[in-house]
């Protein structure tokens, strides 16, 4: 067989099969991090380790983040919580965080996603983690309790979709608005493909960005998304006190110049629009402009995707000295505790504040009809959030769009979809 | 076990199989507003050893388990699809829930009388009186089904003396 190069999935793959691996490949991995949160894990996972007689095989590689049913509404919720607690001092899980953010990013936060490693979560968000050059798979609860007892797994390597964003972001264009438009483009079933993200809008991106690139690879159906480690990324983890050791290693897992990928897309990130996805799904987007005028209820910001510190900031350029308008409600719930006490030092939150935002605790909160500000039949609701699948976000007869920070704080001003660009030239 | 087919189209994601509204609810109170979104009888409706048929991109968004879960607690006793969402399908398989790429699924019409047997790789349309062939499981999963789920598989590696649920 003839030479060919190793994409950046297959050098991770091969690393932690401990055998080179190739796409379509069937082979079981050592998994080097593995984490879960309140609703996907302990809870799930006990019976099933009880079952097996079995215990965590390595509470150094685990981490477990409760951040869906908090802090608890109810009874059921407090329970749900009260057993993840148990099961993370059970068993010596240090890294266990408990209400203090969304596990896909209180875990980059602290240094814990690394270049080069097998990430395996028991969420499809997962992906996100991608952003750091790790190979970072979404499994259900029983994947997951299997891999919590035996450290191990198993996957077919997948085809790689190189998609290159040249050029560069106009002002108030964002990775949201590109990956809403790559959701048009690729559709949602891409099952068996990663989707490695490279090309000069990309590089330029800050760590935030990047992760909402990956995160979203969740809405292409792929296995994960991917971006090669680099300068801004060793910056990012140096700044979380764990900096990369061999940062010439970590370099050295971007894909070879002759490696196969199934297919490449180039797209020009400098002419992109906003981009609206309209219910009930990520794919049913289009030009801010086609969905212009359409009144809404709520304006929500918030999630692993959308609720960042450099989210929570976009929101507040649009919002600075204006008000949301009459009869609409903006909600607000930071992505970590680290993001809000951000918003806080900076200035952020009291611009929120003041053009009348309703602040929410950090956690999934509403994207996943989980916690506090589900919707009501018959309303309309924009949001920062990654998927609008009807019936998520609370009633199934609700309708919820999806935007960029941008956009969805300039129609938390207008009371409707509206082009973020026009709101800022006004108030130049 | 002859079942009746219920038919979906593309993209039946995880908050129509699993509405995360309900999903701290018991995993019987869950199952009953499976799908509920897409056909509000559907749970009321479906016997046990029925059908669920659907095109593309089955299972699509969330990992959340309890998609498939609801499926089984209501006695599907497959799902048969032009393709699935991967979380989706292991998850399926995971659990001993069979789920079945079928390129031609789209030709079913609701309320079809099927039966398949897996391990021969035959779909049997009894209205139509046409048998398909369907692709074999890889072994490693047709194993795992045997076994009744990824658990139970496990359990014979760990040999852990039946301390069971």
């Amino acid at each position: 067989m003839m030479a060919v190069g190793w994409t950046l999935i297959e050098k991770i793959v091969s690393k932690a099969a401990g055998a080179p691996a190739r796409a379509g490949d069937i082979v079981t991995v050592a998994v080097d991090f593995a984490f879960a949160h309140d609703s996907s894990g302990p809870r799930r996972w006990e019976p099933m380790l009880a079952e097996l007689g079995a215990v965590p095989w390595d509470p150094a590689r685990i981490a477990i983040v409760s951040d869906h049913y908090v802090p608890a509404l109810d009874i059921e919720s407090a329970e749900i919580l009260r057993i993840t607690r148990r099961f993370a001092a059970r068993h010596g899980i240090a890294n266990f965080f408990d209400m203090i953010g969304i596990c896909h990013l209180v875990l980059p936060e602290r240094g814990l996603i690394r270049p080069g490693a097998f990430v395996a979560g028991g969420d499809s968000h997962t992906p996100m983690a991608g952003a750091f050059g790790a190979f970072a798979m979404g499994f259900g609860a029983t994947d997951m309790a299997a891999i919590i007892a035996t450290g191990r797994t198993w996957l077919q390597v997948p085809e790689t979709i190189r998609v290159r964003f040249d050029g560069r972001l106009e002002p108030l264009i964002t990775a949201k608005d590109l990956m809403l438009l790559l959701c048009r483009r690729l559709g949602m079933d891409n099952s068996g493909k990663a989707v490695e993200f490279g090309g000069g809008a990309v590089e330029a991106m800050d760590m935030a960005e990047r992760m909402v690139l990956c995160n979203m690879a969740a809405e292409l159906g792929a296995e994960t998304g991917v971006i090669a480690p680099d300068s801004v990324t060793f910056a990012y983890l140096r700044g979380t006190g764990v900096p990369v050791a061999d940062e010439a290693a970590a370099r050295a897992l971007a894909s070879d110049p002759d490696a196969r990928f199934e297919v490449s897309y180039c797209f020009d990130a400098t002419t992109l629009a906003p981009q609206i996805a309209a219910p009930h799904a990520p794919d049913n987007s289009g030009d801010v402009g086609d969905y212009a005028g359409v009144a809404i209820d709520q304006a929500y910001i918030g999630a692993c995707v959308g609720a960042k510190i450099e989210d929570l900031r976009m929101a507040a350029r649009l919002l600075a000295g204006r008000r949301v308008a009459s009869g609409v409600r903006l909600l607000v719930a930071p992505a970590s505790q680290r993001t809000l006490e951000e918003a806080t030092r900076d200035g952020t939150l009291a611009t929120l504040i003041a053009a009348g935002a309703i602040l929410l605790g950090t956690g999934c909160g509403a994207c996943a009809g989980f916690g506090a500000g589900v919707l009501a039949g018959g309303e309309t609701c924009i949001s920062t959030t990654n998927r609008n699948f009807q019936g998520r976000m609370g009633s199934g007869d609700a309708l919820v769009y999806l935007g960029s920070p941008f956009s969805v704080a300039a129609a938390a001003v207008a009371g409707c979809i509206v082009d973020p660009r026009d709101m800022l030239e006004h108030s130049s | 076990m002859i079942g009746r087919a219920f038919v979906f189209g593309d993209n039946i994601d995880t908050d129509a199989l699993a509405p995360g509204i309900h999903m701290k609810r018991t995993p019987h109170e869950l199952a009953a507003r499976c799908l509920e979104s897409v056909d509000r009888d559907f749970a009321g409706a479906v016997r046990v050893g029925d059908f669920v048929v659907a095109g593309a991109n089955f299972g699509m968004g969330s990992s959340r388990e309890q998609a498939a879960v609801s499926l089984k607690l209501l006695g599907i006793q497959a799902v048969v699809a032009t393709s699935f969402a991967r979380i989706f399908y292991r998850n399926a398989i995971n659990l001993g829930l069979l789920a079945v790429v079928f390129p031609q699924a789209r030709d079913i019409v609701a309320g079809a009388r099927l039966r398949i047997d897996a391990e021969a790789g035959t779909l049997d349309n009894l209205d139509t009186g046409h048998r398909h062939a369907i692709s074999p499981l890889p072994p490693h999963l047709l194993a795992m089904i045997r076994a009744g789920g990824l658990i139970p598989h496990l359990k014979l590696q760990f040999g852990a003396s039946g301390a069971s649920a």
